[in-house]
């Protein structure tokens, strides 16, 4: 689904990753974890085609990035669900119209019942017409988890999805991720915090990444 | 909680609703578009005037002639007689006529006064000529002149049409210029606020192609609300334009030049394609600056 080889990438001169070799198999699901400023993001970007690697070569859906255009690359995101630390909405549109974007975008519409049933999922029927600044920082993390999973994606990439909630909320939203992981969902968060990864593979069978050194190992017992 | 149905909507409708729905550039495009059109509007009046005026003055000078006679006192009459039996033999002419004394003073009266002894002063006898239809040979006719009536000289007003029609074209092609420039002007102003909009919608625009937006889809958006601001716009600039052209005293009130320039018969159709041509340029401008900003933007 998503291969790196032997990808690196550059940014003013300095290496943020180097060196990277990584396949997500299809139902996989992985942690991506090490310190703030270690390229996590850096690597989520190359995975959804933010960004293109300075040498090396990424693979999406069997297509090289690097062949893609901007139409292939939005065509792309939506076999793709990315939920953002700092998950941003369009602000004058109600809950229910963000979470509804990806149908939007791609000038589909989204069933009412579908969407009451994922509002319900993520514990937010009763604020479907509120306005994004209104909602709280977990609000907004399930709702963005909402709208990347609305369109049936085949992977999930989540950059420190619980970073801005509380231990309560952050268990809550991997619950979340865990169950799109046993309905075929292929999951890869980035994320600092090794209590959460801890609790998950209590639950499922997740591999850990970490990156030290610009580079991706794969993290052992000492977790 | 039960979701209300959606409403149906228009891909392009649903487009409008993703990027928010005010911002500064708001009313500088319709400003501009409004202020632009009323401005073209007089240029197009200008335009379509002085071609009017052009073909008008080209049209009357080119259908007559005259013939001064300057002749010693003795020969006036006698030359006076070989003119008028001389026209009354040549092809192509309609009329023709020997303007009298009272007529000739007339014609100075506004510069020399009504008491000019118009007899005791050497002014030449005139004689006005109509063409017909098809005209006379003038070379012809002025070797005949040079035969029978040495003092007579045809003037074909060839060397005052000639500067006219050229005058007239060219304030024509600068009413043509001023359209273009205008228009220019215009798409460039469009440009720009069309840009300073992407710009100030960055955030959005990165929201949408995460989720999964074309670029395409995101220009749509701007392109369609820019085009139907200039629209707006452009369609009250034009009305006012033509109020503007209407209030103009009427030519034939005044008789002067400046007073002709106004719009003339299906002449008052020719502003009514500005919006849509306005509209046509910011559609166009928008769409570029929206493709190569995107580019910029993400």
């Amino acid at each position: 689904m998503i291969a790196f080889e032997n990808v690196a990438y550059s940014y003013g001169g300095g290496n943020l990753l180097s060196d990277v070799s990584l396949r997500l198999a299809p139902g996989s699901f992985h942690f991506l974890t090490g310190p703030s400023g270690s390229g996590k993001s850096t690597f989520l970007k190359l995975a959804y085609a933010e960004l293109l690697p300075t040498t090396g070569k990424i693979t999406l859906f069997d297509r090289d990035v690097t062949d893609l255009s901007r139409d292939d690359v939005a065509r792309t995101r939506r076999r793709i669900g990315i939920v953002h630390q700092d998950c941003k909405f369009l602000d004058h549109l109600s809950l229910a119209a963000n979470m509804a974007l990806p149908f939007t975008v791609s000038d589909r519409e989204s069933a009412p019942q579908d969407m009451e049933d994922l509002l319900g999922w993520v514990g937010l029927d009763h604020l479907a017409h509120a306005l994004p600044p209104q909602l709280s920082g977990g609000e907004r993390q399930r709702a963005a988890l909402a709208r990347a999973v609305i369109v049936d994606p085949d992977v999930i990439l989540a950059d420190e999805p619980t970073g801005n909630v509380d231990w309560e909320m952050s268990l809550r939203i991997l619950t979340l991720l865990v169950e799109l992981n046993k309905m075929g969902k292929t999951i890869l968060v980035a994320t600092h915090d090794l209590n959460l990864i801890r609790q998950a593979k209590a639950q499922i069978q997740a591999r850990v990444l970490r990156i030290a050194k610009h580079r991706i190992q794969l993290a052992g017992a000492d977790l | 909680m039960k979701l209300p149905a959606a409403k149906p909507a228009s891909p392009t409708t649903r487009a409008l609703q993703v990027v928010p729905p005010s911002g500064p550039t708001a009313w500088l495009t319709t400003f501009t578009a409004g202020a632009m059109t009323f401005l073209c509007v007089f240029a197009l009046a200008l335009s379509l005037a002085s071609g009017r005026l052009a073909d008008r003055w080209s049209e009357a000078l080119a259908r007559t002639a005259t013939i001064r006679l300057s002749a010693p006192l003795d020969q006036v009459q006698i030359q006076t007689d070989a003119i008028l039996s001389t026209l009354a033999t040549t092809p192509g002419i309609a009329s023709f006529r020997a303007i009298d004394d009272a007529e000739a003073r007339a014609l100075l009266e506004p510069w020399f006064g009504p008491d000019l002894p118009i007899e005791a002063l050497p002014i030449p006898r005139l004689f006005e000529i109509v063409e017909a239809d098809p005209g006379y040979d003038s070379e012809g006719l002025r070797q005949r002149l040079v035969a029978e009536a040495p003092g007579a000289v045809l003037d074909d007003h060839t060397r005052w049409r000639r500067p006219l029609a050229e005058a007239a074209g060219r304030i024509r092609l600068l009413g043509v210029l001023s359209i273009a420039l205008i228009g220019a002007a215009m798409a460039a102003m469009i440009t720009l606020a069309a840009r300073a909009a992407l710009a100030a919608n960055a955030e959005v625009i990165r929201v949408l192609r995460l989720v999964g937006a074309k670029d395409s889809y995101i220009a749509r958006a701007f392109v369609r609300r820019f085009t139907l601001r200039t629209l707006a716009g452009a369609a009250v600039g034009a009305a006012a334009g033509i109020a503007g052209v209407a209030a103009l005293p009427a030519a034939d009130a005044a008789g002067g030049f400046l007073t002709g320039l106004g719009f003339a018969g299906t002449g008052w159709l020719w502003p009514l394609i500005l919006p849509p041509l306005a509209a046509l340029v910011a559609f166009l401008a928008t769409r570029r600056a929206a493709f190569t900003k995107l580019r910029e933007l993400t």
